[in-house]
This record gives structure tokens, sequence and C-alpha cells, in this order.
């Protein structure tokens, strides 16, 4: 199975039932294997006229009542944010799959690169939380697409999976039934709709979603809200509006963070990274460690929010850590930011729309504690 | 009758509306309440849904399942309502800026899905909510803060682009003729298709002002005066027709819809299947 596959697996194993989109290259398979699946499970399928129509229509299916998802690339990811913004806001649960390719602009639309890591954290625009998944294999593009869904309905929240067109077009062997019992969240009605209010703080800091033509009838609306979902311009609930809508995300990051690690415990070395980029990085630990260094893996799934609390566990125990990624530096610098030793980190990066060989990692490693550590 | 649908349809929490005296948008919010109150529809499953502008922040008044959505959006969204749950009644309200330029290209391909939507325009020629711009409506040579000496675009007739999209029902009326408006607005909701209703509206505040269009009053007599009924217009010269509107209904026919289609598709791949 391909990586694109198994994110409309997974996805359909979520119960994702509405798809809107529009082909970019290398997300392109994700659309057209949705086109394909989705009539068999009563689900929905519609090619948009653009990207900024394709992220509207998944909102508004999903107010509707569907679990909903888009996928696109670089160029199609830019023209969806102020829509990703707006489901931030409103808080409407959606997926979002950006495949990355080598840019800016239109860049190596075939080749791979990891330079959304920024964009997919600040691309749209004002104070907001969001949650970024990253797979580095086929098989936990399947995993974290349902994880996708679920943390989008628990936190009602838009989640993006930020692929690359590595793991996209990977082809490799899963065992779904590996999965056999995987939990599925799904939207819980209320039994008091009554005294339903769409955007008041109750349990992980929001409230449940009930779609549209349940019999209540509120209003959803990208200006700042009380919790009717009614336009105010009073500050103090603007305060407190933004303040919850970073604090879900941001006070419940335990729960939201899933990343793995592999290699010593501490040693000489801690590499860092994610996606495709971490398996050309497992292959160089393997190099290293037969060299005799002690080496650790650390590599972050959710990528935002950034599971620092555990880095900060880890690293102290490393001498040195190197940041790899498919860019001049992006999670280089939230590292940073979490490493609170001067000079330790260093960042090894490639942009030029070419994977990363274990080799070349290795020599930049060496070539970098050459003078010692 | 206007204090029971105020007391029916309207969230009284959200009143009074932000809308400048004589400014046109409650006269036309009002007929589209109007229309769905004569449907009997209910207000459980009618989804309004608006992108932004003066016009726009009419969802947020209506006791409806509301979605205000982004700048020129709207139908975009109101697309994923509908095809998401096509049992539900989707109505977007939507201004000339909003509609005709940064929405046209969503215009244009609801338009030709002819996904079930009533799309109704309200039409100032200006974009009301930053202060007075041109919009790409705005009538040749009349001024806007952004076309202080006179604007040297043609005149755009949507009505037209919404029939050579593929609109399947597309209406003209005024907020003068708030009888008619009515009437084309619960045509509009209850075609099965696309369905597009030009409101021409009055912005005092701007436009009016900035063409020395006189009070709100005499705005909406100029609609009056200057208006024609398609039928009368059909026996009418071209040059006779210079710089009027015309008012009524220009299409309204029969073709397949997006979301019925898609499931007659779904009950075809049933029957293969098997
Ligand atoms: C993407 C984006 N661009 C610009 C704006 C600023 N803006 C708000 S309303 C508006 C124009 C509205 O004009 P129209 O649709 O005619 O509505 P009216 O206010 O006249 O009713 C603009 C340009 C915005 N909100 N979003
Ligand atoms: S600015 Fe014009 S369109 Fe906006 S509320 Fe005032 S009169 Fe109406
Ligand atoms: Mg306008």
């Amino acid at each position: 199975m391909q990586g694109n596959e198994a994110v409309v697996e997974g996805a359909i194993r979520a119960g994702m039932r509405f798809y809107a989109g529009y082909p970019i290259t290398p997300s392109t398979e994700i659309a057209e294997l949705c086109a394909e699946k989705l009539p068999f499970v009563g689900g929905k399928f519609i090619q948009m006229e653009d990207e900024i129509a394709s992220m509207a229509a998944i909102i508004g299916a999903s107010l509707a009542g569907l679990k909903a998802m888009t996928a696109t690339s670089g160029p199609g990811f830019s023209l969806m944010q102020e829509n990703i913004g707006f489901a931030a806001m409103a808080e409407v649960p959606c997926v979002v799959v950006d495949v990355q390719r080598m840019g800016p602009s239109t860049g190596m639309p075939t080749s791979p690169a990891q330079g959304d890591v920024m964009q997919s954290r600040w691309g749209t625009h004002g104070d907001h939380s969001i949650i970024v998944l990253s797979p580095s294999s086929v098989k936990e593009a399947y995993y974290v697409t349902i994880q996708a869904f679920n943390l989008s309905e628990k936190y009602r929240t838009p989640v993006v999976i930020l692929m690359d067109e590595v793991i996209g077009h990977l082809r490799e062997t899963v065992n779904l039934d590996e999965y056999g019992d995987i939990e599925i969240i799904e939207r819980k009605i209320p039994e008091d709709i009554e005294n339903y209010l769409p955007y008041k703080d109750i349990e992980n800091g929001v409230a449940p979603l009930i779609p549209f033509g349940k019999g209540v009838r509120y209003h959803v609306t990208g200006l700042v809200h009380n919790e009717k979902g009614l336009p105010t311009n009073d500050t103090k609930i603007a305060e407190r509006l933004i303040k919850r809508l970073v604090d879900k995300i941001e006070k419940n990051k335990e729960d939201i963070v899933m990343y793995k690690e592999k290699g010593e415990k501490e040693g000489d070395i801690l590499f860092i990274s994610f996606g495709s980029t971490s398996r050309a990085v497992e292959a160089a630990e393997e190099e290293l460690k037969k060299e005799g260094f002690k080496v650790g893996i650390f590599r972050p799934i959710t990528i935002w929010p950034f599971p620092d609390t555990r880095l900060r566990k880890i690293y102290p125990k490393f001498r040195k850590i190197f940041v790899v990624e498919m860019n001049r530096g992006q999670l280089y610098y939230e590292v940073d930011r979490v490493v609170k030793r001067e000079g330790e980190v260093e960042n090894i990066n490639k942009a030029n729309g070419e994977f990363f060989t274990p080799c070349e990692i290795v020599e930049k490693v060496k070539e970098r504690i050459k003078n010692g550590f | 009758m206007a204090s029971r649908l105020v007391e029916e349809y309207f969230r009284k929490e959200t009143l009074p509306n932000i809308w400048c005296p004589g400014c046109s948008n409650g006269i036309v919010t009002m007929a589209i309440v109007r229309a769905i109150d004569n449907l009997k529809i209910g207000k459980d499953k009618v989804v309004v849904v608006s992108g932004i502008g003066c016009s726009s922040r009419a969802s947020g008044y209506l006791d409806f399942n509301t979605l205000h959505t982004t700048h020129g959006r709207a139908i975009a969204f109101a697309t994923g309502v509908k095809f998401a749950n096509p049992e539900l009644t989707v109505i977007v309200i939507t201004g000339d800026g909003d509609n005709a330029a940064i929405g046209g290209n969503h215009f244009i391909h609801a338009a030709r899905r002819n996904i079930d939507i009533t799309v109704v325009m309200y039409n100032n020629h200006i974009y009301g909510m930053t202060g007075g711009q041109a919009s790409p409506t705005i009538p040749r040579y009349d001024k806007a803060t952004t076309a202080p000496y006179g604007s040297i675009d043609r005149d755009f007739d949507i009505c037209k682009l919404a029939i050579g999209a593929g609109a399947t029902y597309v209406a003209r009326g005024t907020a003068y003729h708030v009888q008619q408006l009515v009437k084309l607005i619960e045509k509009g909701i209850s075609h099965k298709g696309f369905s597009f209703i030009k409101a021409m509206s009055i912005c005092p505040t701007y436009y009016g002002r900035r063409n020395k269009k006189g009070s709100p009053a005499d705005m909406l007599k100029w609609l009056k005066d200057n208006s024609i009924d398609i039928n009368k217009a059909a026996k009418m010269k071209p040059e006779e027709l210079e710089g009027k509107i015309i008012i009524g209904e220009f299409v309204n026919i029969e073709a397949p819809e997006y979301t019925e289609e898609y499931q007659k598709m779904v009950e075809r791949l049933k029957v293969s299947v098997k």
C-alpha cells in the first residue's frame, strides 16, 4: 500500500464521509482514491474549483455533521490558510493533509521537502494553536490519520497531517488487522440541547458540536464571538476566547503529543527528525553505532504542539543534538527553544528536492564533531 | 406582520443591527424572511450562509442555522453544507463585492454544478463595510472612494454571468419592489437547482452620498422610477432601456441537480456491484 492510500484507508476507518479537494502533486492519489471509495461507504466526494473552496466545503460539511477531509501540497496549502484560520476560530473539526513538495512557489512539484513545518504552525493569521502530525511510514500514515480525526473531534480543531512526497508515494506492506480495536471518537450530542451553548468552555475547553439541522439553531462566525457564537467587540470576551482556543491545545498537550524514541538513552549524539527524513536518520544511527558512537533518536510524530516536556527530559543526557530536516532549518528553531544549552543544537539540512542519504548524514555529523564535542 | 416575523425569525439579543439608518439591507433581509415564512419550511432545516460585508452580517440576526464565513467564500461553504446533508434548505446571503469580485469563481462553479442553493446578492454597487470602494457592479462613470474620478470599468451584468454559467433560476428585484422581491426569493428557494436573485439595494452612506443620489427615500424612488418589468422591457427598444434596471425572472428551467445526481450515481453503483 502507498502512503497516500494509507491516509485514505485510515480516514475512512476513522469515519471520514466527506472529501473536497483540488488536484496537486504529490497528493492527488488521495483525491482519486476518495472519489473511488467514498460512494461505496455512504460518503461524498466533490472536486472543487480550488483549494480555498475545498477548505470551505469541508468546514461546511463538518458543520452539517460529516467527518471531512481535504488533501493538498504547498501551493494549495497556502491557499487554504485563511479558511484553516476560520476552522480554528469557529472550532470546526476537519483534517487537512499537506503532502509536502519542494518550494517556495511551484518549486519542484515531484520532489520531496519538509519546508512547510512553520507554515503548518503559523500559516494562518492571528494567535491560535493547531495540531500537526507527521508520519514516517505507510503504516504510521494510516494510524496517524485515524488519530488526526480523533483529535479534531475531541478538541474541535483543524488537524494537519504533514506528509512528504517520500511517505506519500512510498509502498510498504501494512497489516490493517493490527489496528482492529483502535478507538474512534465520534461526535456526542448532549442530552440537554435546550440550553446548548456551542462555544462554552466545558470538557477540555470545548463544548460538543451539534450539527446543523438537528433542532438547535446557533451562529458560527470567524468574528470574535460569545458562548452562543454571536459576534461581540467585548475585549474581555475576546481575551477569554483566544486564551481558550490556545489553551485547549497547549494545556492538553500531554494527551495530544506522540513521539518515538530509539537507540541509546544517553550518549554522544541525539538525532531529532520527523517524517521520511527519520528513516535516513535511523540508517545513519546504525552506521555511527558501528563506529562506536552512542546515538539516540527522538522522533516527534506530533510536531505541533511540540513534545517539549519529553525532549527536556532526555536531551541533557546527550553531548550534541542534531536536528535533521529537508529544509533550511525550521523544527530546529523549536528544538533550540527547548534546549537551554548554548550552541548545542546543530542542524543538518537539505533543500534541493533530493532525499537524504544516510551517508551524508554520517559525514556531516563527523565533520561537525571532528574537533570533539 | 413585520413584528410577528421579527419575533419569530430574528435573534432579539442581536438587535439593533449595525446597519446605517436608511440602508436597504433590512428590507432585503426581511424579504428573505417573508419568503421563508410563506414557504412554511420552519427554522430548523434552514441554513443561512453568508460571506463578509455589511449585507453578509444579516446571518447573525436570523434565528436559523447560520454560518458567517470568510470574504467571498460563502457559496463554497454552502456547497459543503448542502452536499453533506441535502435535506437542508441552504440560502446564501452575499454582497456585490463578496460575490462578484472575490467570490466570483465559486459563484460560477456552483451555478455550473446546479447545486440546490439559493443565492441572494445585495447589490449596492460598492463595498459598504470597508467604506465605499468600487465593486465590480458599479455603474460606469459612477464614483467611489477608489474611483474618485468615476469608474472606468465597463458595466457588468452578473445575471448574465449566472445564466452563462448554468444557473437554472435567475431573477432580479429591488429593495423598492418588495412584494415582487419576496416572490422571486420564494420561487428561488422552491426551485430545485442553483438559484440566483440579485437584489438592487441602496447604500445611502457611501454610494448615495458620493454620487449625490439624495436621501434614502430619493434612492428608493430612483429604483422605482428606473426599473422596468421584464415583460414590458421585451417590447421596448434598446435605446429606451439604456440605464434601466430590468426586473423579474430571467431564467427558470429544470436541469439535473448536483446532490441528486451524486445520489443516482451511488444507486447505480450499488446495482452494478450486485
Ligand atoms: C480576504 C479579505 N479581503 C478583504 C476583506 C475586507 N472586506 C471586508 S467587507 C469587504 C467588501 C464587502 O463588499 P460587499 O460584498 O459588496 O458587501 P457590502 O458591505 O457592500 O454589503 C471587504 C473588501 C476581507 N474581510 N477579507
Ligand atoms: S455602509 Fe452602506 S451598505 Fe453598509 S450599512 Fe451603511 S448604508 Fe448599508
Ligand atoms: Mg456591496
